[in-house]
């Protein structure tokens, strides 16, 4: 066992993990925070994707030890004061989501892209959202949805 | 899925993980963990102990350095996709890092993974090869170079020993010389099903020299000599490409049959030197 010091969404947790642990598996299952959705396991899907200092990352490809002081986001830190976050309300305008099991991933995919600057134009949207599968396959939406919430159309 | 267990230790610095690589038999180094944990998960590989290396920011930079540039062994694809040194003078490198499977994975892995972890389907390892970098090798007794001909020695295994650290590679200032890295695969985020690295020199409007270093066509990254000797006695590139699939022996697998492989390393070929001639 290890002692780690997670920052998620703003709070601090300090918590014994085995190095083994996944960090999926961390917030899932030790933090209760069960809206990062394992897809694949297999690093493929991008479901498990969370901001590790503000970057996408899969957490099925992280140890939790690895996160050890690192500043996470998932997808249940996002909203602010019961507001939805612009990415957020775009996929809900724009009917981005069908079963939703993608949807955790993709929107926290789509919040690195636009913060880097990234997501300018439809082409570099399709292209940086890569690392994400939707198996309802509701890209065009999806796209749409970051479309607007980047401000490009 | 798990990882086998294992003990867990952070390395300080490129000396502290020198030295606990030499404690322990059996353990590995963990930079980016994005070829080593898929692999730990699938219980291919269970090492006893892991050395994160992941927080020796000693390791991370882009420099100048003489006639080369620098790149520490830690510096993550994202960082070498985007460094405004490495663009301007090896753009090879930063194209290449762009295109390492997708954002998460270029958020995490790092080069010294990549060309470490040896697998002949990585894209870095042939543009390694065809920039005749130089790679720098550190263990317990000191450091060494390893030209990057002499680097990968079979499937996933190179000349890094077991008890030793890849902390930088050196590659050329290009200035005028020509590049191109043409990769094909079959599902966007995928691997290269074949991928083609060309550098050349330019005289007068036509090739006097190419270097060109193959992904995905045997064990390791492979050099297309014949192809290389063609260009330099002066053949055109439709006649020189033909030659590409001399010395290769290229896997069959899901993504594509060895014969399918020699051949798409023609046509890739050709578009990289012409792509290469004309940039
Ligand atoms: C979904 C997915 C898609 C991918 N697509 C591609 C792709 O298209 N092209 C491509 O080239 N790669 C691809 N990769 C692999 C990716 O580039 C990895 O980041 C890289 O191969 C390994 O780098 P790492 O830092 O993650 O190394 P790790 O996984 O941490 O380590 C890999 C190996 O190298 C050793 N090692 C690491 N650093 C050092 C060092 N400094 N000195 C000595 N040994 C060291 C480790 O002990 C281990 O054996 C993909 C990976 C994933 C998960
Ligand atoms: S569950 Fe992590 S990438 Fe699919
Ligand atoms: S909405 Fe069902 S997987 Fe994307």
């Amino acid at each position: 066992m290890r002692r780690v010091a997670l920052s998620v969404n703003g709070t601090r947790h300090e918590l014994d993990v085995e190095p083994r642990d996944l960090l999926v598996y961390v917030l899932r299952e030790r933090l209760g925070l069960t809206g990062t959705t394992v897809g694949c396991d297999t690093s493929s899907c991008g479901s498990c994707t969370v901001l590790v200092n503000g970057e996408s990352v899969k957490s099925c490809t992280m140890l939790g030890v690895q996160a050890d002081g690192l500043e996470l986001t998932t997808i249940e830190g996002l909203a602010r004061n019961g507001e939805l976050h612009p990415v957020q309300q775009a996929f809900h305008e724009h009917h981005a989501l069908q079963c939703g099991y993608c949807t955790p991933g993709m929107v926290l995919a789509a919040v690195s892209l636009i913060e880097a600057g990234e997501a300018t134009d439809e082409d570099a949207i399709r292209e940086g959202l890569e690392g994400n599968l939707c198996r309802c396959t509701g890209y065009h939406n999806i796209v749409q949805a970051v479309s607007a919430a980047a401000g490009v159309s | 899925m798990i990882p086998a267990a294992f003990d867990y230790e952070v390395a300080e610095s490129a000396e502290h993980a020198i030295a606990l690589l030499g404690e322990r038999e059996d353990a590995k180094l963990l930079a980016g963990g994005h070829s080593l944990l898929p692999a730990m998960k699938l219980r291919l590989a269970r090492p006893s102990a892991l050395i994160d290396i992941g927080r020796v920011s000693e390791l991370s930079y882009i420099r100048e350095d003489g006639d080369h540039i620098a790149i520490g062994a830690l510096t993550r694809h994202r960082e070498v996709r985007d460094n405004a040194l490495l663009r301007a003078q090896c753009p090879i490198v930063s194209h290449t890092a762009g295109l390492i499977g997708d954002p998460q994975v270029r958020h995490r892995g790092t080069i010294g993974g990549s060309l470490a972890h040896g697998d002949p389907a990585s894209d870095l390892p042939a543009v390694i090869l065809a920039l005749e970098a130089e790679l720098v090798v550190r263990g317990s007794g000191g450091e060494r170079t390893v030209p990057a001909s002499e680097f990968f020695t079979g499937v996933f295994q190179t000349a890094v020993g077991p008890a030793e650290l890849l902390t930088e590679i050196r590659v050329p200032k290009l200035g005028s010389t020509g590049w191109s890295y043409v990769k094909m695969s079959r599902r966007a985020q995928d691997w290269a099903t074949v991928a083609v690295a060309a550098v050349v020199e330019r005289s007068n409007g036509s090739l006097g020299k190419a270097a060109i270093g193959l992904t995905n066509m045997g064990g390791t990254p492979l050099r297309a000599t014949a192809a290389e000797e063609a260009i330099a006695g002066g053949s055109s590139i439709e006649d020189a490409v033909k030659l590409i699939p001399q010395g290769t022996d290229p896997p069959s697998d899901h993504a594509a049959s060895s014969d399918f492989r020699l051949h798409l390393s023609t046509v890739l070929g050709r578009r990289a030197l012409e792509e290469a001639a004309a940039r």
